[in-house]
């Protein structure tokens, strides 16, 4: 069981800071269709800020000493520099959205067709190979919080509790559910919220009042793309062994579901994440999933297809799409490049 | 009575320019980053990256290199057989986009109907014995199940948007990687995979395997050594009859209408619902001939273990349709330009350090500039008056606005 919640918190927490940023550009008005692309440059910029330290040196007294408190700052550093360059690439979406007010489907699938070709270009010359890895060492042995480092043996049978939360856990996946928090009540309780969310509903009014548009909505696009390219490092981190090939298997998109499942409210979407994240893991790990821990692997017993689980959560997403697209509630204004002229 | 527009002032004119236009900057840009990464690579001269500038512009007249290792350039009939080879594919894909945006609908379900389309032509052009029937009538039922897998796996997105309004963007990307798993599980459960040739692990037998293939109709005669086959002249068929439905009939009309303005078209009689979903089952079809056409060669396999990527040919199909402003004549020559560039993206790998992705860059940057091609248009147009030196026209017909943006963000 406490696997399961484990591997359901890897997949669902990326998800949710992804859709939440979804959710930051949506709100003022722009739609952020390249989130997937973001997310491939963050895993990307991450992986290689980390491969470039090790090679530097700065932390390897850190590890050789096993001061894993240094390496999880040195964790930290990287999730900031992802979403810093996250925030960078999301520049190119929202310059042509707002300043050139061009077509924002079609220029964020220029980013997303931009960021894995970008990505491998430069893996291939980086690496020679379609695949960047860490220069030593794999992330469970630099990142990965083990019961060890709180004082436990390495035979010590945990409680539930203990075994869920701090065995075998990523301090990313914390570090995404606090800022999540922390962003939700910025978009609905602070003053900045409410005029981000007035751009996504009625810029025309939002403006009448003084409140500056584009400057709502270049702070909408940059906020989504730091945390999109912080998401994807985190996706890298957490799924692919701290790796990066230039693709997150539609984890973009599957956000992108998300956040119009949850109806472009932060609390829905953090449900919404989580079952997903439920599908993905089960996907992902249906052969090794022993629900009551007795041993019997159910999923696997059933002798269903492995790509009959692998399709399941496009297949739930598109189903669940279907039954509550009628009644969800886009921000009114999304997608509408900025007039002043018009009422 | 209509008086003839200046040609530097007409709209088509202006598109053409600013295609142009976005070709040149993206193969600046290609440019820039390999000249920025030879600069920045110890291990490469700036003589390399002067290489490899020549090669993004040139390369499909490269001819490899000569004995003092220094680049040659000159016509080459294989490589321009290929190219025309690979454009088949391209340009179906190409008018797949180009006729849904047209309905107002962003097709970037593209390679899911492709995928479709490959899963359907393999195991009609495999599993019938060529033994029992013709070879051209299982090639022609095989190209014809191609095309109708496409066309139901498009309609399924048309539908989900026709009837419940979900956005067909996330609809078409949703159906994308359910085909992927599909035909992944499809062909893992089949007898099909490749058992002969054991040097390639993952692979369907070729069509010739069954003796299916596209008839070469002479143009190897004119491009001897390349890959080239009938399928160009197909599918520069289709996209003849693409132009004349869309131009010459009153169901291409209809079409355009509900791309313009859906509300508008409900109201002046024309049936909305079953014109998106027809649309989006044009599109899968010409995306499921596009399989067709390239797995029908003959001489190309198909990697069958796909569920995690989608095949790139369908994603192309996107700035092939955008830089020919979703025109189906000029998708024809976006087509061969984007097969170009792929060929110029192979010679790159072959001949210097560099890879094949800077290709992929250059078509991002182009897909990028389309997505504001009417500012671009607007500024050429507003140069060319000042050149003309033409008192600013009170009839101008004012700018298209690009209204299926709006709507596709719906």
């Amino acid at each position: 069981m406490s696997f399961l919640i484990r591997q359901t918190l890897i997949y669902a927490v990326p998800l949710m800071i992804v859709a939440l940023a979804g959710v930051f550009a949506e709100r003022s008005g722009i739609i952020n269709l390249a989130l997937e692309g973001i997310m491939i440059f963050g895993a990307f910029i991450g992986v290689l800020f980390v491969r470039l330290v090790q090679q530097w040196g700065w932390f390897n007294v850190a590890k050789e000493m096993n001061n894993w408190v240094a390496l999880q700052g040195f964790l930290l550093l990287t999730m900031v520099v992802a979403a810093i360059l996250g925030a960078v690439f999301s520049l190119l979406l929202a310059f042509a959205a707002i300043n050139l007010k061009a077509d924002q489907t079609i220029g964020g699938t220029a980013l997303n067709l931009m960021a894995p070709a970008l990505v491998l270009f430069l893996i291939r010359l980086i690496a020679n190979q379609n695949t960047l890895q860490m220069a030593t060492g794999d992330a469970s042995s630099w990142f990965m919080i083990k019961k060890t480092m709180f004082g436990f043996d390495k035979k010590a049978k945990l409680g539930f509790f203990a075994s869920t939360f701090l065995d075998k856990v990523y301090l990313t996946t914390y570090v995404c559910i606090i800022l999540f928090i922390i962003l939700s009540i910025i978009l609905y309780k602070t003053r900045f919220g409410l005029r981000l969310r007035s751009c996504g509903e009625n810029p025309q009014a939002a403006d009448s009042l003084g409140i500056n548009v584009r400057k709502m909505r270049y702070a909408g696009v940059t906020i989504s793309g730091a945390l999109a390219g912080m998401g994807g490092f985190v996706y890298a981190l957490t799924t692919t062994n701290c790796s990066s090939n230039g693709d997150v298997a539609g984890f973009g998109f599957l956000a992108l579901a998300v956040m119009i499942f949850g109806n472009w409210k932060p609390l829905n979407i953090a449900g919404a994440a989580l079952l997903f994240g439920l599908f993905k893991c089960i996907a992902a790990a249906y052969a090794s999933i022993d629900i009551n821990g007795d041993g019997v692997f159910l999923l696997a017993n059933i002798g269903l297809n492995a790509n009959f689980y692998r399709l399941l959560p496009y297949l739930i997403t598109l189903l669940v799409l279907a039954f509550t697209s009628k009644n969800s509630r886009a921000p009114k204004a999304e997608g509408i490049p900025y007039d002043k002229g018009q009422r | 009575m209509k008086e003839k527009t200046p040609l530097m002032q007409r709209d088509g004119t202006r598109s053409v320019l600013a295609s142009l236009l976005s070709i040149l900057i993206g193969l600046v840009a290609g440019a820039v980053v390999v000249f920025l990464v030879g600069l920045f690579n110890k291990s490469m001269s700036l003589k390399t990256a002067w290489e490899g500038i020549q090669l993004i512009f040139l390369g499909i007249i490269s001819t490899g290199r000569n004995a003092a290792g220094e680049l040659t350039f000159g016509f080459n009939p294989v490589t321009f057989g290929n190219m025309l080879f690979r454009a088949t594919p391209l340009i179906l894909t190409g008018l797949s986009v180009a006729v849904a945006y047209k309905t107002g609908l962003f097709n970037i379900g593209a390679p899911g109907q492709y995928l479709a389309g490959t899963a359907a032509t393999l195991f009609i052009a495999l599993e019938i014995p060529s033994s029992v029937v013709p070879a051209w009538v299982i090639w022609i039922l095989a190209f014809l199940g191609g095309m109708a897998a496409g066309a139901l796996w498009g309609a399924v997105p048309g539908f989900v948007k026709a009837f419940l309004n979900i956005n067909e963007v996330l609809a078409c990307i949703m159906t994308n990687w359910i085909a992927a798993n599909l035909v992944t599980w499809a062909f893992d459960v089949s007898n099909l995979k490749n058992t002969v040739e054991n040097t390639k692990t993952a692979y369907i037998y070729k069509t010739s395997f069954n003796g299916v293939q596209t008839p070469k109709m002479f143009l190897d005669k004119i491009f001897p050594g390349s890959q080239i086959n009938g399928g160009i002249l197909i599918a520069i068929a289709l996209a003849i009859l693409m132009y004349i439905i869309f131009t010459k009939t009153t169901f291409g009309y209809e079409l355009k209408a509900c791309g313009a303005n859906r509300h508008a078209a409900k109201y002046a009689g024309i049936k909305d619902k079953r014109s998106i979903i027809l649309s989006m089952a044009i599109a899968g079809a010409m995306s499921g001939a596009a399989a067709s056409l390239y797995y029908l060669a003959g001489n190309t396999e198909f990697f069958w273990s796909t569920y995690q990527s989608l095949p790139a040919t369908g994603f192309n199909g996107i700035p092939v349709a955008l830089l020919a402003v979703c025109n189906p004549i000029a998708v024809i020559f976006t087509g061969m330009f984007m097969s170009m560039l792929d060929i110029s993206g192979l010679q790159l790998t072959n001949l210097t350090a560099y890879n094949e992705y800077i290709t992929d860059v250059i078509i991002s940057v182009i897909v990028y500039l389309s997505a504001f091609s009417l500012v671009i248009k607007l500024w050429l147009g507003g140069k060319a008056k000042k050149k003309a030196g033409a008192k600013p026209d009170a009839n101008a017909e004012p700018a298209p606005k690009a209204d299926a943006g709006k709507e596709a963000g719906k």
